[in-house]
């Protein structure tokens, strides 16, 4: 019986990660959404930066301040436009008519996007975008080729230029390949600073892609606590019971 | 009846039996009990394998609970299905742990459930008398299969989307009717709204009550038979001078209170995972369905739930889409045909030969590569391996005739081995 | 050779089991009976509505939802002011001490400011919307009227501070719900303290 576990337990061995397959290389980031002065940052850059295009509809000013550690009143006077009340969510003016006229496509509501690709994948787009004449907002991105969206924080990271390198393929044929950024004109942060304010935004998508998290992990503890002790009481009584099976 | 005089006699427990006795005059209730549970003889040496038919059960009340809180949420239309899930996970008080504890129950159901046949495999439960046992197990997972398919749209996420377009797609391979079939099962030119809908109806109310009337209706079957057990041993065969198995041991209080610790370490590892891993990295929740359903756009990688995987494996290993699905289908259905595919008079793999040995070690592997095979993307070692993997599977049934009659058993005991624990 | 089976033991392990899982069974039931809850959703649509009383003429109603109810609020001139006095004995509970009213609002003009009253309508007979019978000796709704409210369902009468007469099917003056004021012309309806 052993020996037949064992050699159920030996073909999971090749578990190993699958293969992405011709997509770029993502830039590990450590997300800590317990890090309130993180999120709080997070939420200001994400009000002052992304909330012109992008809604997070599903997110509650209201809630989000209580999460993030601040006050109804520091969100009015930081985080909210006006018009705007505490229990309304985070949607934005534009018309998504306008939006699909100027970028061709709506830009996606940013509620869950932390949930649905990730936080290396967000960490790195937002600090991969490259100086592109031939695309219409001048920039283009290593993580998502071919972007409608315009570099946002241009003003901040500065501009960058792709320096690409020539790889022979299986057919011989040269192939252009990403090699790593050149920083042509800096911009108002340096780029650990710029890698940090990504960081701080990504925190606060992380959190918007699920407030409970916390709550939930928290919670955690003493509920297995008391089903181990649980357990561990059914076992005693089952022990004492199965004393009569001979 | 009769009045007792001594009012101070009267304790709670005379009070409680007369209440029984009330009750009794005019249902069976303790003459259920006792049939069921109290004098129902179960063999002694049920091992690990056994725990996982009253898991079974109770994760399907824990996912009829669950679904019926959800249900009084969620709203069953292509334009507020989605928002209706994160409204949930947000706004709804404790609404993302009963969200949770549904999604990670139907995982839990399906492991649950495979090691529940698996046990059956291994030990020949499904052999005479218990073939009719067997088929309303198997009528139960068909029904399971067909309720998770439901369920899953109901998210209206991307991969909810394209996961349904997909295997309803499959019914067109079939000829002449596919086209008609598979506009009749959408209700709609392609997934909409209507199919959203009444995928909805047939998730909440048809397949559960299905589910439930299936159940008691294995729980009847096995009643009457009694229960299998590790050594394959018939324990009514031996019994003691009053007419109980010698084997035998009652249902309760020997197997609730076995039970019971199974239930504890169950919601250990089921908690475990709904607060500290509930996507279970993309498994139970997959990524691409956070992302609303859109028509326009495929996510890169459309697989089906772990869960279908093996049978996906299956249908993408074969070149032409109509025998693939065909293939598929029989792949599911040929578990029903086991009582009859098992020629050997030898029930459990303990004292069975070498080849009923070697071919459901080979199956258990299979099952399990092509489970992981049918998650990856498509590419030509993966794609051989699916069919070398899909070929061993299917020799497991259709060779079953001939190396079970031909297999070396070893004597079967007329009692069961057991060890005090 | 068989041991006496210990009861004892037995008996306290079964209680003890049995005990925890019953409590273990009490929390399980928290999270689906608390999910009853009002929502957040549902908080913030029963959130305080802002009403703007600048354009609203002296003697004329304007009617707003909160939570789902109807709220009148009148700009009373000085002569219904006047209409609110002198028939306290033809009312039931003419210093409202039935009726449900923030503490600001126990006086006869049922009111912050009284030049505006804020009321629900919503009769607190049966729940029919109360018309607007404003003016003093309309005789179709009785003799000697001094203005108010006349539900038409079943012929409930409340005066000009949504007081309720006496001999009408209605048994408490209409219900005040609690506001404040932003500013001299904008008015808070669901809210005494707070942002709203």
């Amino acid at each position: 019986m052993r020996t037949k576990l064992l050699v159920l337990l030996a073909a999971l061995a090749p578990v190993a990660a699958f293969a992405a397959g011709g997509e770029a290389r993502l830039d590990h980031v450590g997300i800590d959404v317990a890090n309130k002065p993180a999120l709080q940052r997070g939420a200001r850059n994400f009000v002052n930066y992304c909330l012109g295009c992008h809604s997070a509809k599903y997110v509650r000013y209201n809630r989000m301040a209580a999460d993030i550690g601040i006050t109804e009143q520091q969100l009015i006077d930081n985080l909210m436009f006006t018009g705007e009340r505490p229990h309304d969510t985070m949607r934005i003016g534009i018309d998504p008519d306008q939006a699909r006229r100027w970028f061709g496509v709506v830009p996606p509501d940013l509620s869950l996007i932390a949930r649905a690709r990730g936080t290396d994948y967000l960490y790195t787009f937002l600090r991969s975008f490259y100086a592109d004449p031939a695309r219409p907002t001048g920039v283009n991105n290593i993580v998502l080729p071919g972007t409608a969206m315009p570099h946002v924080l241009a003003q901040l990271q500065g501009v960058q230029e792709a320096v690409w390198e020539g790889h022979p393929d299986a057919q011989g044929n040269v192939q252009k390949q990403f090699k790593e950024f050149k920083l042509a004109t800096p911009g108002t942060m340096a780029p650990e600073e710029f890698d940090g304010f990504v960081r701080d935004t990504v925190t606060f998508l992380e959190y918007i892609g699920e407030p409970a998290r916390l709550q939930r992990e928290s919670l955690g503890f003493p509920v297995i606590a008391f089903l181990v002790f649980f357990t561990l009481l059914a076992w005693a009584l089952k022990k004492e019971y199965w004393k009569d099976v001979k | 009846m009769m009045a007792s005089t001594n009012q101070t006699a009267r304790t709670d427990g005379g009070r409680i039996k007369a209440l029984v006795g009330w009750i009794d005059d005019r249902f069976p209730l303790t003459k259920l009990w006792k049939e069921q549970v109290a004098e129902y003889y179960a063999p002694k040496n049920m091992n690990f394998w056994y725990y996982f038919g009253s898991l079974a059960m109770l994760v399907l009340v824990l996912q009829i609970l669950t679904g019926i809180f959800l249900t009084m949420n969620y709203k069953p239309s292509a334009a507020e299905a989605f928002g209706s899930v994160e409204y949930i996970m947000r706004d709804v008080e404790w609404g993302w742990l009963i969200r949770y504890m549904h999604s990670t129950g139907a995982s839990a159901f399906f492991i649950v459930v495979y090691l529940h046949m698996f046990r059956a495999l291994l030990y020949g439960s499904y052999q005479k008398p218990r073939e009719l046992l067997w088929i309303f197990g198997m009528l139960i997972y068909f029904a399971l299969m067909a309720e998770g398919f439901f369920g899953y749209l109901l998210p209206w996420g991307n991969m909810s989307y394209w996961g349904a377009q997909v295997i309803v797609s499959l019914f067109g391979a079939i000829p002449y009717v596919g086209d008609s079939l598979t506009e009749w099962i959408r209700g709609d030119f392609y997934i909409s709204d209507v199919t959203l809908n009444r995928f909805f109806a047939l998730h909440v109310i048809a397949i559960p009550f299905a589910l439930v009337f299936l159940v008691i209706a294995h729980l009847m079957a096995l009643h009457e038979v009694g229960s299998n057990n590790p050594d394959g041993v018939e324990i009514k065969k031996v019994k003691g001078p009053d007419g109980i198995p010698l084997d035998g041991i009652a249902f309760h209080p020997y197997y609730t209170v076995k039970d019971m610790v199974g239930v504890g370490v169950f919601l250990i590892l089921f908690c475990l995972v709904i607060f500290f891993a509930p996507t279970m990295g993309g498994y139970f929740l997959e990524h691409a369905n956070f992302e609303p359903a859109n028509a326009l756009q495929t996510p890169p990688h459309i697989a089906p739930v772990w869960y279908y995987t093996p049978f996906y494996a299956i249908l993408r290993s074969v070149p032409n889409k109509p025998l693939g699905a065909a293939l598929m289908g029989v792949a599911v259905v040929l578990f029903v045909f086991l009582p009859w595919l098992d020629r050997s008079k030898v029930k459990s793999i303990r004292y069975r030969g070498p080849l009923s040995k070697f071919f459901i070690t080979a199956f258990a592997i299979s099952f399990l590569a092509l489970g992981y095979l049918g998650m990856q993307p498509v590419t030509p070692t993966y794609t051989m391996a699916a069919r070398v993997f899909a070929t061993v599977y299917f020799a497991f049934f259709l060779l079953m005739p001939w190396y079970t009659s031909i297999d070396k058993t070893k004597p079967v005991p007329t009692r069961v081995t057991y060890h005090a624990h | 050779m068989t041991e006496e089976v210990d009861t004892g033991r037995r008996h306290f392990l079964t209680v003890a089991t049995v005990a925890t899982g019953a409590v273990g069974a009490a929390f399980a039931a928290i999270p689906f009976l608390a999910s009853w809850k009002p929502s957040a959703r549902a908080k913030a649509m029963g959130a305080p509505v802002e009403v703007d009383v600048s354009k609203l003429e002296p003697g004329a109603m304007l009617k707003v939802e909160w939570r789902g109810k109807a709220i009148y609020v009148v700009n009373r001139t000085p002569q219904m002011l006047e209409g609110i006095k002198g028939h306290d004995e033809r009312l039931r509970d003419p210093g409202s001490s039935e009726s449900e009213q923030p503490a600001f609002a126990k006086n006869p003009a049922r009111a912050l400011k009284p030049e505006y009253l804020v009321v629900a309508g919503v009769c607190t007979h049966l729940g029919c919307a109360p018309l607007d019978k404003f003016a003093p000796g309309d005789v179709t709704v009785s003799a000697d009227w001094p203005g108010g409210f006349f539900c038409p369902c079943h012929g409930s009468k409340f005066d000009l501070s949504g007081r309720v007469f006496k001999d009408v099917p209605a048994p408490t003056n209409l219900v005040v719900p609690p506001y404040r004021y932003l500013s001299d012309t904008r008015i808070l309806i669901g809210a005494e303290t707070g942002n709203g």
